[in-house]
């Protein structure tokens, strides 16, 4: 029986990794990878605890999340393809148009 | 209540011209001029009712009330009323018919009948008003309608000083005249001239320290404080020493004004009041010797300038300065009755003077320098014949109202003591002076060749009789109110005054002899130097070159108040302006818009526009969060 505080290790590790990829890549599709890398350690979280609880609510939620990132993951490549068409480029450094 | 409309209907034509002018416009005077005949009949009839020995007294109506002070608005028309009812309205009908044909084709001409409308209606309250307030309500008003007028031409750059510097110079006196209005509020609870005269008896022993504030101890009756504090506001209105300054400037404004308010009845305001708060001034023997003082003083400049002044206008106004000086000093020295007579024949016959200067000025096209006139008696013969009448009376000549109102003054004032005794001794000098400018301008005007500019010689014929009936008129009037026995009909309202045997004294006659003597030696003298010897004049100037200075730069006194006031001012509103204004005052507020700019710009840096960065600082607030959850 693996112990829950491994799973949660995991999870925080996927976690901090999407969170270091938000922050540092400067390709918009890695930085969605790495949103989507963040959304998987929170369901990593969500079963963990499903699991230990003995709840299956937990699981329940996953499917939620896992539908709605799909969805989300949608929007996101049909934003990214709006941005490439306008500026030939994914560079998010590009993009500093919302500011003053 | 019938006589409330001497003054309304005035107001009313003010108000017709000043609202529905731009529909008036070259008709303007089909409204004023009967409106101010209206009231001189309704003034005749009050004058009637009056002489026959009764007072008038008609409440308006209660303008406010405020714990015990309670202030109306009435008429009280006593004689003294009466005959300055009589001096504006008839002053002021004849002016309002001159300026039909004087303004004729002016583009001011609604404004300017709507004002002198305005200007009559003030002047008859002030002379109408039962308590001190209203007085002095109406003293600002014709204060006012007198800057407006003088600047009627308000496109001259030199009509907007003048009109500037009469209602500064003014306001230093009326900045008396309140303070004189308060004291007398604290002393006797009342602004009423009924319940402050009866009283006047009373605190007539009582003193006030007036260096109670510093701590020292300066006793000074009140009565005297009081006396001279509104004497101060008739120096400004009256334009006497020091505050005359601003009467000869104010000739800038149309000569109809110079008649009716520079001459003939608002700068005569100063001596009614003195004469109309008499009960006041006989209880402080030190305030009358300070009005006569003040007068004679005036009297003497006045004249002295009008010397040599070579602006027609100029030399009228310098001797109605000289002249209210006597009427001023007449009242300080106790003759209400003279000041005020010759107050009345000088209205007559000064306001004919300046219309005559106007008829000139008119004729040659708005020249006023006498250098360029001369040989003017064939071709205006109108103006010149009345012009000669009203030099005569100003003069002093026999049998003109002048002559007896001059001589009743100093009959009077030498019968008044010893300060009196002096005083008329300058009152005769003044007399010699009086009659050798007044016929100086004549000569010179009127007589020996013509030096008017040969451009519009040819041109020149006497202005319409809209002009020339008014100056008939008052040339009748110049001579006429010698005779109604003025002041023996004002007599009663000054009964506490000296009784009036001592003006058939010997000293009387002598004086008489004395004040002819005068007046025909100056005439001789100005036709000796004028006429006789036209090149005398010039070499006098420079033989005397510093008295012949002095006079035409009248005495320094402009130059003085300029040293002393005006540019101090100026300099200190500059340096104000300048220093504090520019750099502190805009300086603090440019300052906060500045710093408000600096700070936006610092936490602009923050707005890169970069999502990234905008996504570190969310992950580093969490993290801050976290760590202070986790550590505390």
């Amino acid at each position: 029986m693996i112990p829950v505080s491994y799973y949660l290790m995991l999870s925080a590790i996927v976690f901090f990794t999407g969170v270091a990829g938000v922050l540092i890549r400067r390709n918009i599709i890695a930085i969605l990878l790495s949103v989507e890398l963040m959304l998987n350690a929170t369901n990593i979280n969500f079963v963990a605890f499903s699991d230990h609880f003995q709840d299956l609510g937990g699981q329940v939620f996953v499917f939620f999340a896992l539908t709605v990132a799909a969805a989300e993951v949608a929007v996101g490549l049909a934003i990214i393809i709006a941005l490439h068409r306008s500026k030939a480029t994914i560079n998010v450094e590009e993009f500093n148009l919302l500011k003053w | 209540m019938l006589y409330a409309l001497i003054p309304l209907l005035p107001l009313a034509a003010f108000l017709v011209l000043g609202l529905a002018g731009s529909r008036i416009k070259a008709n303007a005077h089909v409204v004023a001029v009967p409106a101010v005949l209206l009231s001189l009949v309704l003034s005749l009839s009050a004058f009637a009712e009056v002489a026959s020995g009764s007072i008038i007294s008609v409440p308006l109506y209660t303008w406010f009330t405020s714990g015990n002070l309670d202030i109306h608005f009435g008429l009280y028309i006593d004689r003294l009323t009466a005959v300055m009812l009589l001096l504006v309205t008839v002053v002021s009908s004849l002016v309002h018919i001159y300026t039909i044909g004087y303004m004729h084709g002016e583009p001011g001409y609604v404004r300017f009948f709507s004002y002198i409308a305005l200007f009559t209606f003030s002047m008859l309250m002030l002379v109408l008003a039962d308590n001190l307030l209203q007085l002095f309500v109406f003293w600002e008003a014709v204060g006012l309608c007198s800057y407006l007028l003088i600047g009627h031409w308000y496109e001259r750059a030199s009509a907007c000083a003048a009109a500037t510097k009469a209602f500064l110079v003014n306001r230093v006196g009326d900045f008396g005249f309140m303070l004189g209005l308060l004291l007398v509020w604290s002393s006797f609870g009342s602004l009423n001239y009924h319940d402050v005269f009866p009283a006047a008896h009373e605190s007539a022993g009582q003193s006030m320290n007036l260096l109670g504030l510093f701590g020292g101890t300066w006793e000074v009756p009140v009565l005297t404080v009081i006396c001279l504090l509104l004497f101060a506001g008739a120096m400004g209105k009256s334009a006497q020493v020091p505050l005359h300054v601003w009467l000869p400037d104010a000739m800038e404004g149309p000569t109809p004004i110079s008649a009716l308010i520079h001459a003939a009845t608002m700068v005569t305001a100063g001596v009614f009041l003195v004469a109309r708060l008499s009960p006041l001034y006989n209880l402080s023997p030190t305030a009358m010797n300070v009005v006569a003082l003040v007068g004679a003083s005036t009297m003497v400049l006045g004249a002295t300038i009008a010397l040599t002044q070579t602006d027609i206008k100029r030399v009228v106004a310098y001797s109605t300065v000289s002249q209210l000086g006597y009427m001023v000093m007449a009242c300080g020295l106790g003759a209400y009755a003279s000041g005020m007579y010759h107050l009345l024949t000088h209205g007559a016959f000064k306001a004919l003077l300046f219309l005559g200067c106007g008829s000139i000025i008119i004729a040659l096209h708005h020249e006023q320098d006498m250098r360029h006139m001369g040989g003017l008696r064939d071709k205006l013969p109108v103006t010149y014949w009345t012009f000669v009448v009203g030099s005569l009376a100003l003069a002093g000549f026999p049998l003109t109202a002048g002559f007896f109102s001059k001589d009743d003054l100093l009959v009077s004032a030498w019968s008044s003591g010893s300060l009196g005794q002096v005083l008329t001794i300058f009152g005769l000098l003044t007399a010699l002076l009086t009659a050798f400018y007044s016929f100086r301008l004549v000569f010179v005007t009127f007589w020996g060749p013509s030096r008017v500019d040969p451009h519009h010689a040819p041109h020149v014929h006497e202005p319409s009789r809209t002009i020339t009936t008014p100056l008939l008129i008052l040339a009748v009037f110049s001579i006429l109110t010698g005779y109604l026995g003025i002041p023996a009909f004002l007599e009663p309202v000054f009964s506490t005054q000296q009784d009036s045997a001592v003006h058939h004294g010997g000293a009387g006659l002598i004086i008489m002899i004395a004040a002819t003597a005068m007046g025909l030696g100056g005439i001789t003298a100005a036709y000796y130097v004028y006429v006789l010897n036209p090149d005398l004049p010039d070499r006098l100037a420079q033989q005397w070159t510093s008295l012949y200075q002095g006079s035409l730069n009248k005495w320094y006194v402009d130059q003085a108040y300029d040293r002393a006031f005006v540019r101090p001012t100026f300099t200190t509103a500059s340096a104000l302006w300048r220093r504090i204004d520019v750099h502190v005052i805009d300086g603090a507020v440019n300052g906060v818009a500045r710093a408000i700019a600096w700070g936006a710009w610092l936490l602009r840096l923050i707005q890169s526009g970069q999502t990234q960065h905008y996504a570190l600082a969310m992950a580093m607030g969490v993290l801050l969060i976290v760590t202070v959850f986790v550590v505390f």
